[in-house]
């Protein structure tokens, strides 16, 4: 919409750069995340005043600081309904949403499926570390069933949320997601999701090198990754693994991984990738999908088009008040039942 | 006309009609309160009705009630007792025997009595009158629904349509007993069932028909309440919650800014949401949000990005959303927080009122916090204070809280009609790129301490904010331990400078005295009739019903060294008047407190405030 009437601008990523000094842990994940976010706004191009960048609490709620661009830091869990209020009352600022594992699915889950219920136009990047880092390490909705953390010791009993399965769940228009060592691939997924009108979900899957190091190792490991890592493109076979001869089919209502060239399997077989399929329930199968007996699923799994809330509610008021007989407050003081005292 | 020869002439009048939730009392109260204000009288109501949307028929949790005051003077209050009760069964009887002014005329459908209401309505003899001792009272058995039918009995409507239309009955009674026209009553049948014709021949002939049989019942009294003297113009009626979302998009009109309005409904504070969001016309946003707490991050998420932001609510919500407001408080961003006060602790009483959130209003943030809040004392003036909360928002960058409660958000009062351009303009200090950096806590020079306002898509000033605490000035995040000790003063300080446009207190009645009442917010009416009664009866006594809670007008220390005695009368356990004693140490208060879920009565004020005369 923004590319139709205004001049794309000539960005670098060092554009949106702010003056401060980066705080996060040297080799914390949200470093290359903050790279690429700053890559892809240079790459939309987009003039800079019109990037608003809203943040909860945790770790990765600092990220506004680092970004010359508009940016609240809001509080913990409120990201959602900060946002939400931004682009509603604004709908011309491409608005990003900063939040993590705890800030989004814990204390803003609320706001997290309403946002995506509404289908508000924004990019919500969801730092997922599977920890709370700030508070040092207590387990978070997305820590493994099992793990020990500060406050599970002798390891948690509690089942961690699947979020695109949630987001899915909530109505997502559009899911997809990143790696925090593969910039160039997180890169391309924020333009993708900037280009969706609509609430766009990222999964990015964030290393905390403090309290969960390599919690997502079964699919980063150099050794597997590329037999763990699928990325998916909308209109593009499944095919995955070292050899590019892996692919995942249809199999008894799941999904299941295949290798071309064994059990008369041939490229035909293989699933081809329809993000635009209003029905999610493959989009969620494939998001679902768990190292390491499958792929992990990476890449925009599901965009598709609706209405969003900002641009109905303008219509709305378009509409509304191009029916009206009330234009000003004197107009609304003045109708009805009104008598005049001499 | 009516055709009674002994007619009496009334200052004023309270009329309460009650029956099941399902009888029509709120539209009958309405229909006769603007017949009374078309005439000429001043009017106050007042409507009660139960939590439950539809309660068991028959039953005194059940009935619903509607109290109208009007008269040839100036009206203050709906009344605290009904000159005439209207029940339209037992259980309603029952309800509002308490209401009744001693010697009063009750007025009740005799076709409802029988063993099963009795039964339902809790009586325990199958003689309502005396058991209620009303003997020495006017009552008035009518058989009102055998006379409803008889009306209609060749309209072709079947018994259950009929019977619904039995409030007009009553009306029909009451407009002869006050001898007033009902012209504006039939225009209503017409616009509301213009296509059915037949209703509205049903409505008008049982209207006619309970004012033809109050003609001929010589019991009933005959009435004259003159028009009163009140200020000329034009007028509507408004409730306080209509009052507070027009007074709310009066502001965004006069600031030149759309509204924004972030709400979660809430009992008694809802209709402001809905009010607003009738007015897309006005290019009002409404956005009906998840919770209480995304209703005000929502309206704070507006207010970042350059809109007039509002959240409304009621006390339970106000607890909800404390944390967001003192982000609001760090930030330094306009919003105006709506608490429409209810009986409390936690969901407490949520349709009586109370007005027992006034230290929560003040005081439930973490950290040092301070906020302006300011208080409406009448249905009609919630549209200057909410007015009055977007002004003091926006011109000073802060959140402000409205008082408001249950009694006067509901109540409806006329209010004259004065054009937008008597209102003063709203100046935000927007920010404007003028090639220097911007600094988003950089203070003018004036002295306000207001910063200013970069609304995002504004090229050159973009910036960050939060809820961390920020280096004054230049707004990077900042630990430094003397720098938040400037940010905290300069917050407070900020407050203070509200008060630059804050009216002196005024004193109602005598300047000086034996005795200074003093109200805020919802109790003024109530506050003024005793004072004024009391000096009816030659008692030196004033009254300062407070609008600015904080900060406090000037002169609020000058006018308490002006009486003998000091009485803060409050709907709670005393939260001003320990305000008062914390900001005005020096003197000695006496208080009068109640908390019932009900306003005070005229009578009872009179009786505290004499004890110290």
């Amino acid at each position: 919409m923004l590319e139709n009437n205004i001049e794309v601008q000539k960005y670098t990523a060092a554009d949106f750069k702010s003056d401060q000094e980066v705080r996060w842990c040297p080799g914390c994940g949200d470093h290359a995340v903050l790279n690429a976010v700053q890559k892809a706004m240079a790459e939309i191009g987009h003039p800079k005043e019109n990037y608003a960048v809203i943040s909860g609490i945790g770790c990765s709620s600092r990220f506004p600081y680092y970004m010359n661009t508009y940016g609240f830091h809001g509080i913990h869990g409120r990201a959602g309904a900060i946002a939400s209020g931004v682009k509603t009352a604004n709908p011309k600022l491409s608005v990003w949403q900063v939040t993590g594992d705890g800030d989004a699915l814990a204390i803003g889950g609320n706001h997290f499926i309403h946002e995506i219920r509404r289908n508000i136009d924004l990019n919500i990047l969801l730092f997922n570390n599977e920890i709370y880092g700030l508070t040092k390490g207590q387990y978070s909705p997305t820590t493994k069933y099992g793990q020990k953390t500060k406050t599970s010791p002798y390891g948690t009993i509690e089942q961690p949320f699947k979020v695109g399965q949630l987001a899915m769940g909530a109505g997502a228009t559009f899911f997809a997601r990143a790696l925090d060592n593969n910039i160039k691939h997180a890169t391309e997924t924020f333009v993708k999701a900037e280009a969706h009108r609509g609430t766009s979900v990222i999964e990015i899957l964030v290393n905390c090198v403090i309290y969960s190091d390599q919690t997502h190792a079964a699919i980063t490991d150099k050794e597997f990754k590329e037999d763990r890592q699928l990325f998916l493109e909308h209109g593009q076979k499944m095919i995955f693994g070292k050899e590019k001869n892996k692919g995942i089919v249809l199999n008894q209502g799941g999904l299941q991984v295949v290798t071309i060239g064994e059990n008369g399997i041939t490229e035909a077989d293989i699933l081809v990738h329809n993000a635009k399929n209003q029905d999610p329930i493959v989009h969620m199968m494939l998001a679902n999908m768990q190292a390491p007996e499958m792929p992990v699923a990476l890449g925009v799994i599901r965009a598709v088009e609706a209405y969003t809330y900002e641009v109905a509610l303008e219509q709305k008021i378009e509409e509304t008040k191009a029916a009206s007989k009330i234009h000003s407050m004197d107009d609304l003081l003045n109708s009805g039942e009104t008598w005049v005292v001499k | 006309m009516n055709n009674k020869a002994n007619v009496v002439e009334k200052e004023a009048v309270v009329i309460r009609f009650s029956g099941d939730s399902g009888d029509g009392m709120q539209l009958t109260g309405n229909l006769f309160t603007d017949e009374s204000a078309l005439f000429g009288n001043d009017v106050a109501t007042f409507p009660d009705y139960p939590a439950e949307i539809r309660a068991p028929q028959g039953t005194v949790g059940g009935v619903s009630g509607f109290q109208v005051h009007f008269g040839q003077k100036k009206i203050h209050t709906p009344g605290d007792y009904a000159d005439v009760l209207v029940a339209m069964n037992p259980a309603a009887l029952m309800a509002n025997r308490r209401w009744i002014k001693k010697g009063g005329t009750v007025i009740t459908d005799v076709d409802t009595f029988n063993e099963k209401n009795f039964q339902k309505a809790g009586f325990k003899t199958e003689d309502p009158i005396s058991e209620l001792k009303l003997e020495d009272y006017n009552v008035i058995l009518a058989p009102i629904s055998t006379l409803t039918k008889e009306a209609l009995k060749d309209s072709g409507l079947d018994t259950k349509s009929i019977l619904r239309s039995k409030n007009m009955f009553a009306l029909g009674i009451c407009y002869n007993l006050f001898d007033k026209p009902f012209d504006n009553t039939f225009k209503y049948f017409e616009k509301k069932f213009g296509k059915k014709p037949q209703i509205v021949d049903a409505n008008k002939r049982v209207l006619q028909a309970g004012f033809d049989y109050a003609s001929n019942v010589h019991a009933l009294p005959s009435y004259r309440v003159e028009p009163a003297q009140i200020e000329k113009g034009k007028y509507r009626s408004i409730s306080g919650n209509q009052a507070t979302a027009w007074g709310l998009l009066a502001a965004a009109e006069k600031a030149n800014l759309p509204i924004f309005c972030g709400s979660y409904p809430i009992t008694p504070a809802t209709e402001i949401l809905q009010y607003i969001a009738d007015r897309q016309d006005l290019g009002a946003k409404t956005f009906q949000a998840e919770d209480e707490i995304a209703g005000i991050c929502t309206a704070i998420g507006a207010s970042f990005a350059g809109n007039f932001a509002v959240t409304t609510t009621s006390g339970p919500g106000l607890a909800l959303k404390t944390e967001a407001a003192g982000l609001a408080v760090i930030t330094e961003l306009p919003l105006v927080i709506v608490n429409v006060q209810r009986g409390g602790p936690s969901t407490g009483l949520p349709t009586k009122t109370e007005q027992a959130d006034l230290m929560q209003a003040l005081y439930a943030r973490n950290g040092e916090s301070p906020l302006p809040v300011i208080a409406a004392s009448s249905p009609s003036d919630c549209f200057d204070y909410a007015f009055e909360a977007g002004r003091i928002a926006l011109e000073h960058m802060t959140p402000v809280i409205l008082l408001t409660d249950g009694f006067i958000a509901n109540g409806t009062a006329p209010m004259r009609i004065r054009p937008m351009s008597e209102f003063p303009v709203i100046t935000p200090r927007i920010a404007k790129n003028n090639g220097s950096k911007y600094l988003p806590y950089a203070r003018p020079e004036d002295g306000s301490m207001t910063r200013e306002w970069a609304i995002p898509g504004t090229p050159g000033l973009e910036h960050r904010i939060g809820g961390l605490e920020k280096m004054a000035t230049t707004g990077t995040v900042s630990y430094v331990p003397e720098n938040h000790q400037v940010m905290t003063d300069q917050r407070q300080a900020k407050v203070d400078q509200v008060i630059v446009k804050v009216p002196n207190q005024e004193i109602i009645g005598d300047q000086t005295g034996d005795l200074l009442v003093i109200g805020w917010g919802g109790t003024k009416g109530h506050l003024y009739d005793a004072v004024d009664e009391l000096r009816i009866q030659g008692y030196k006594i004033g009254l300062a019903s407070f609008n600015y809670i904080n900060p406090l007008p000037k002169n609020t220390g000058d006018i308490l060294t002006k009486f003998k005695n000091v009485i803060v009368a409050e709907i709670n356990s005393g939260q001003f008047v320990n305000y008062l004693r914390m900001n005005h140490p020096k003197f000695d208060y006496h208080q009068y407190n109640k908390v019932q879920g009900l306003p005070f009565t005229v009578e009872e004020l009179k009786d505290a405030f004499r004890k110290l005369l």
